[in-house]
């Protein structure tokens, strides 16, 4: 990001008349920025950031349960690190990630000059801070950190310290956050784009990021409403979910879960626009089945509406409600099945290349895959009495959200970051990254599958002694994983932001498309300033 | 030199073995619980953990094969289809007829999953006809049964960890025991072959009743009630543990159930009545300090020591009782009032505890460590607090 470390290193003379507005310098560049692309990489340096806090907590946990017994930390303490891993990644890494890439990419995919509210863009990144510090800084809270899981339970959110207020009022800031970044991104999409490019034309990514701007607004107060009645439970004697006062502890789990699973879509979405991006430029053929790749996204942000309760098969659900939860889940497969037939069609008879772009891309689709399977067995209720806040849950979601999420971000990250800093990654280092990162990744998660159906039940700190082989493995590999990023921050990342590397052309990849290509490498302050035109596919500017 | 290397070879495989030695903890398989490296789903014990262990080999198959399918012809492309081999892109990118086919044939395969999977659901729920009835409440951080209809109605006791196993934990280096962190004081004692339904609730917050064998698990939710069942179709130890995230202690409250022969069964209810009379103490019966601080000590040891600590010292937040000001006050009635009722959201309220318990758990801690107050507390006085 020659564009973080140097304003004028966009050096091309016809941007003479930046300097001429007066461009930004120094700190205030960064707390007044406006600028789309200064914060998207305010908004992917913050998720960095976050994903190193949680990260590191990950492998407390990890360190902790590398043997039977309690070497380094009590229960307490360990509860509280699960819990914090699990805000933190969901809130603080994966969700501002993918806002930065919108905020990167949205504007110059559409032939946009900025996001439509740009002051509202700062202050929905700036409002992040205070929430993450007060969110990291409730461990030296009296207490500690909340204790009760990222789901946070009632009752249990009831018993503890004064920590849990302030992961609420983080909670709702990161919510009012995204609530304000959806609706910029969601006005931005709608109206700002260049003459030319309707809807049926708009990159992939743009639209898995409209489908999502909407399920965030529609589900994020929801999680607000929710964390409230828990806050006024505590605070001020009403009983929502207090069974002392005739409250219902599973009216929370109905409320967070109608939130929560469409949340897990909020976090995949925008992956499966990159994916759908980076697939076709590397095989040097158009997306298989654009259209259908629209109806799919739809059909599954649809029905991530009416799935929540699979989370809550052992709460004791009537029959009727566990088959209709239990069909609805199911279903939502038929649509993701779709998306991969997709991308493989794409593949197929194509020309492909492999690099790291790619390699994330197609790691992805493996092991994403992988995951949607063992959620389809998951959504089988029979099976989920076996399975239910158990290990093999645990390895489901990191199958989805770390191979899924995490590596759909990497994949991003190598694709466009030729344009964000005009530098060229090291292309060892990133095929380096991809096998070190997809190896320790199957290492660390794929003994969880034993733990799991063997009945290892989830957030706990000590376990019995038959599980300890398959614990120490994943042990194991989750701090290969670990050292997997530092290495990616310090000799990958790094290097760009300074610009060091070789200099990328505008056009770094043979056959990607779209607007973003048509722009200089880096990418200059300001771009389309006044509305281009578009060829008749809207992804060439006709000179 | 090559002597030299091969006993250097020598020691590094030796320390591997070792080492590999030491992951494998010396544990044993545990009938009824977790076996080593165990890879599937638990041996079931009952028909619904039979039909679950099937489903799961029936969606594991199906979905191996779409798997490897799919992935099949992913490979194949990537393995044909590069540039590097000199491959030319074609230009198709629509097809109606295969995007329909690609959405219909995973509907239709669905609905095939879907067909055993609802006989298993409504099965698995259908608490008829129970032959007896038990009332299983969650506590933090323990379990209490009560049988309430059938055989041995009215028994009822609290199901605790191994104290022993709760302090090997905290130091950090168990020995290698084969049922670490699943031995408890008291089973749940069950006829074989006879339909038990199982009812949850909850003192606190949720905790889950899980037994894999049996293919049951159930949220104990505090002021609602749940069921489920279970049918053991053999006798044995059959473990689990809490699943549902309820506080600290939550690794620490294990689930044993012991399936027992109809006949033992019997003899069982007899003796547990007989203990149970036995246990009826006069309430008016005025206790000695030293018979007082000798029932205190099990009381202790059962029941606080998972988080006061067997030296009274407490670990983290917990508040530590040696030299504490409210156990050294001359007015008992403080101390009482917090077992009855517990403190700060931390301290849970033990109510469930006998007067007799109570009292001589409180006398317990008024006589041990450096506190030497000479102070006790009668049974009477613990149910003059209760009104």
């Amino acid at each position: 990001m020659s564009a973080v470390l140097d304003p004028h290193g966009h050096g091309a003379a016809d941007h003479g008349h930046d300097h001429h507005h007066g461009a930004p310098h120094g700190w205030k560049r960064w707390v007044y920025a406006t600028n789309h692309k200064d914060i998207g990489t305010l908004y992917l340096l913050f998720a960095f950031a976050m994903l190193i806090i949680g990260g590191v907590l990950a492998l407390l946990i990890r360190a902790e349960l590398f043997q039977p017994g309690l070497q380094f930390v009590n229960p307490e303490l360990f509860n509280q690190f699960t819990t914090m891993h699990g805000l933190i990644m969901v809130f603080g890494a994966i969700m501002p990630a993918f806002v930065g890439f919108a905020n990167w990419m949205i504007p110059l995919q559409i032939g946009a000059s900025d996001m439509a509210f740009a002051r509202m863009n700062n202050f929905s990144f700036w409002l992040m801070i205070p929430a993450a510090l007060m969110l990291a800084g409730s461990f030296f809270m009296a207490g500690g950190a909340p204790a009760a899981g990222w789901t946070l339970y009632a009752p249990l959110t009831l018993q503890m310290g004064p920590s849990m207020d302030a992961a609420i009022f983080a909670l709702h800031l990161l919510g009012a956050s995204s609530i304000m970044g959806s609706i910029n991104i969601i006005v931005t999409i709608l109206n700002m784009r260049a003459p030319g490019m309707t809807l049926m034309k708009m990159p992939m990514f743009v639209w898995t990021w409209l489908i999502t701007a909407y399920l965030l607004i529609a589900v994020m107060p929801v999680l607000a409403g929710a964390i409230t009645m828990t806050l006024t439970d505590r605070h001020f004697g009403t009983t929502f979910f207090n069974p002392a006062g005739g409250g219902d502890p599973v009216m929370y789990q109905h409320i967070f879960w109608f939130f929560g699973h469409p949340e897990v879509y909020i976090m995949i979405l925008p992956a499966f626009g990159i994916i759908s991006q980076i697939v076709p430029a590397f095989s040097r053929k158009k997306l298989f089945g654009y259209a259908s790749m629209v109806y799919a996204t739809s059909s599954i942000a649809i029905l991530s509406f009416i799935v929540w309760a699979h989370h809550m098969y052992t709460t004791g659900m009537p029959v009727t409600g566990q088959l209709f939860f239990m069909y609805a889940t199911m279903l939502i497969s038929v649509p993701t099945g779709v998306k991969v037939f997709n991308w493989i069609a794409t593949m197929w008879k194509g020309s492909m290349t492999f690099e790291t772009p790619m390699l994330f891309a197609v790691g992805f689709i493996f092991v994403f895959t992988m995951g949607g399977f063992t959620g389809l067995i998951l959504s089988m209720a029979p099976i989920d009495l076996q399975l239910q806040d158990g290990y093999y849950v645990v390895a489901h979601f990191h199958y989805v959200l770390v191979a899924g999420s995490l590596f759909t971000m990497f994949a991003g990250y190598y694709y466009w970051v030729p344009k964000w800093t005009g530098v060229m990654y090291n292309e060892t280092l990133g095929k380096i990254h991809f096998w070190w990162t997809l190896i320790s990744f199957n290492v660390t998660f794929f003994p969880m599958h034993f733990l799991g159906l063997a009945g290892m039940p989830r957030r706990y700190a000590d376990y019995p002694m038959q599980f300890a082989d398959f614990n120490a493995l994943a042990s194991v590999g989750a701090f290969a994983f670990g050292i997997a990023q530092v290495f990616f921050f310090f000799f990958i990342v790094l290097p760009t932001m300074r610009g060091k590397g070789e200099p990328a052309p505008q056009r770094p990849w043979e056959a990607a498309e779209g607007l973003e290509w048509e722009v200089p490498s880096p990418a200059p302050f300001h771009t389309f300033e006044t509305p281009p035109k578009l060829n008749k596919d809207a992804n060439r500017i006709l000179a | 030199m090559m002597n030299h290397i091969l006993k250097k070879l020598e020691t590094a495989l030796l320390t591997l073995a070792v080492f590999g030695a030491n992951a494998a903890w010396a544990v044993n398989d545990l009938p009824g619980g977790p076996a080593v490296r165990q890879l599937n789903l638990h041996p079931p014990v009952t028909k619904i953990a039979e039909e679950q262990v099937w489903l799961h080999w029936f969606m594991l198959i199906i979905c191996t094969v779409i798997f490897l399918a799919v992935f099949g012809v992913m490979f194949y492309s990537v393995w044909k289809h590069r540039k590097s081999v000199g491959h030319k892109s074609a230009n198709f990118h629509e097809s109606v007829k295969v995007e329909i086919a690609w959405t219909v044939v995973p509907f239709i395969i669905v609905i095939l999953m879907a067909l055993p999977a609802t006989k298993a659901v409504v099965a698995s729920k259908d608490t008829s006809n129970a032959e007896l009835t038990i009332k299983v409440t969650g506590y933090q951080w323990k379990w209490g049964y009560d049988y309430i209809k059938g055989e041995g109605e009215g028994i009822g006791f609290i199901s605790t960890l191994d104290n022993a196993q709760r302090e090997m934990s905290n130091s950090g280096k168990p020995e290698p025991t084969d049922d670490y962190l699943l031995k408890v004081d008291n089973p749940l004692v069950v006829p074989v072959g006879k339909k038990i339904r199982i009812i949850t609730t909850s003192n606190d917050v949720i905790h889950s009743f899980a037994v894999n064998s049996f293919g049951i698990k159930q949220d104990a939710i505090p002021g609602f009630v749940r069921d489920t069942w279970f049918r053991a179709e053999q006798t044995g130890d059959f473990r689990g543990q809490c699943q549902e995230l309820c506080g600290k202690e939550h690794a620490y409250m294990p689930i044993h159930v012991k399936v027992v022969t109809a006949e033992e069964y019997t003899a069982w209810v007899a003796a547990e009545n007989k203990k149970m009379a036995a246990k009826q103490d006069d309430p008016n019966k005025v206790w000695t300090l030293a018979e007082l601080t000798q029932k205190g000590e099990k009381v202790y040891a059962a029941n606080c020591a998972a988080c006061h600590q067997a030296t009274g010292k407490a670990l983290g937040s917990v508040k530590a009782l040696d030299g504490a000001a409210v156990v050294l006050d001359a007015d008992a009635s403080k101390q009482i009032n917090v077992l009855l009722n517990g403190q700060n959201n931390a301290m849970p309220a033990w109510k469930q505890l006998s007067d007799t318990e109570i009292a001589a758990v409180i006398s317990f801690t008024k006589n041990n460590w450096s506190n030497q107050t000479g102070q006790l507390v009668q049974p009477a006085d613990v149910r003059a607090a209760r009104q």
